[in-house]
């Protein structure tokens, strides 16, 4: 089942000599159990794909479907309720709430969709638990290091029955063994069912992903194709 | 790969038969570069006769029971390897690079392009690495290291692509300069000489 689909969609910023387009004729479908990655330089139109994509921003014009929902047939109120319930995002830079817990954190998108505080705590603990943070629940943002703190963002962002997950380079501020954990997460989320959008400009990041788009002055320029099997690189040399 | 200096440090561990080396040495390597019972017998020859290593026995014919060890000689030769650094000096002959750089000079190719096939295929690859990596799950410490070793270098690549698109892009929106003809060794070197 698709869980996302981008149909024909442009983006044009400001007017006249000063118009910008930074996403033209972008059609994309996900599916759910999937990780499409979206590779490009910066500039290239690929975080503002990931805003409209997250009803964040509207698309000059195409059409965007989250879970089959026609984004432009919504309500602002029922966008955000969408928002809240359906879709996680991460961040480059984290973006937790510093006077909040780790599991606190986590629950939050579930308390503001009216789940009560016990059950939300109780999800919160088990997303944290799954991403081998159960010890780490009653820190605080400040009490944990980077690669920590993004795993806590990702927790938040696939609490509860969120099935799309869209995160802009992801491990932008990590080392590479942080930044692999948190692809794994990504990755094993994705195995659960979730349908992930991950923008980076980053070619190991990237290469989690069961299809990367390049992206390019605003256009889809070129995909990978679906690779053979690992036996095709280790039955090399015999 | 030195499948010589693979096989000493396999038998600096202790004697071994010939079959259990080559065992040893696809483990070791995460399967990523096998080995044919061939290339083994005829490194474990070399180095006999080269006195690094010697066998338990006078038996000439190279059968799976005959057993090796390391000798005082080899021991000191695999210590000093280790520690020689390879010859990264010189830049290697790059196919990758010379198609970049005669695709500038094709007239009507669209060197984008050209870059992209490059860099779809190269992150096709990677994208199969990692699913090796991914499969094992961080158990095999020398799986993760050969397989992080081919990431890298691939990445490596990839990223030489997006400074030469950005490169390619920036000069086609500036005018021309003139050309310095004081770097001429630096241009043979990175194979621009005119």
């Amino acid at each position: 089942m698709s869980m996302l689909e981008l149909r024909q969609v442009s983006k044009v910023y400001g007017q006249g000599a000063a118009e910008v387009h930074a996403l033209r004729d972008v059609s994309v479908e996900v599916d759910a159990a999937t990780m499409v990655a979206v590779m490009g330089p910066s500039g290239s139109g690929k975080s503002t794909l990931l805003t409209i994509a997250g009803s964040l921003e509207e698309p000059t014009c195409g059409q965007v479907l989250v879970a089959g929902n026609d984004l432009a047939a919504m309500s602002r109120n029922e966008k955000a309720r969408l928002r809240r319930k359906s879709i996680g995002y991460v961040f480059q830079d984290f973006n937790l709430l510093p006077g909040l817990t780790a599991a606190e954190n986590v629950a939050l998108p579930l308390e503001l969709d009216g789940v009560s505080s016990r059950k939300a705590r109780q999800a919160g603990l088990a997303a944290l638990d799954a991403l081998g943070l159960a010890d780490r629940a009653s820190h605080y943002p400040d009490q944990l290091s980077g690669g920590e703190r993004q795993r806590v963002a990702i927790a938040r962002a696939v609490v509860g029955d969120r099935r799309l997950l869209l995160a802009d380079e992801p491990s932008g501020a990590l080392d590479s063994e942080n930044s692999e954990t948190v692809m794994r997460m990504i990755h094993a989320a994705c195995k659960q069912g979730v349908a992930a959008v991950v923008v980076t400009h980053d070619a190991q990041l990237a290469s989690w992903a069961d299809r990367v788009i390049f992206i390019r002055d605003g256009r889809i320029v070129d995909q990978t194709a679906p690779a053979p099997g690992p036996e095709s690189l280790l039955g090399q040399g015999r | 790969m030195s499948v010589r200096h693979a096989l000493l440090a396999l038998l600096s561990e202790g004697p071994k038969y010939g079959l259990q080396l080559r065992e040893e040495f696809e483990a070791g390597t995460g399967e990523v570069w096998p080995l044919n019972i061939g290339q083994v017998y005829t490194t474990l020859q070399r180095l006999e006769r080269d006195g690094l290593i010697e066998s338990d026995d006078d038996d000439e014919r190279d059968s799976p029971q005959k057993r090796f060890r390391i000798t005082a000689d080899g021991e000191h030769e695999l210590a000093a390897w280790l520690r020689t650094p390879p010859d990264m000096s010189s830049p290697p002959r790059d196919e990758l690079v010379i198609k970049v750089l005669v695709a500038l000079r094709v007239p009507g190719t669209d060197v984008p392009e050209v870059i992209q096939a490059h860099r779809r295929y190269l992150v096709e690859l990677m994208q199969q690495w990692t699913r090796i990596k991914d499969a094992d799950a961080g158990r095999d410490v020398a799986l993760g290291l050969a397989v992080d070793a081919e990431l890298f270098r691939l990445d490596a690549v990839v990223r030489w692509l997006d400074a030469a698109d950005g490169r390619i892009k920036r000069a086609a929106a500036e005018p021309p300069k003139a050309a310095r003809d004081d770097l001429p060794r630096l241009r043979m070197r990175a194979g621009t000489a005119r």
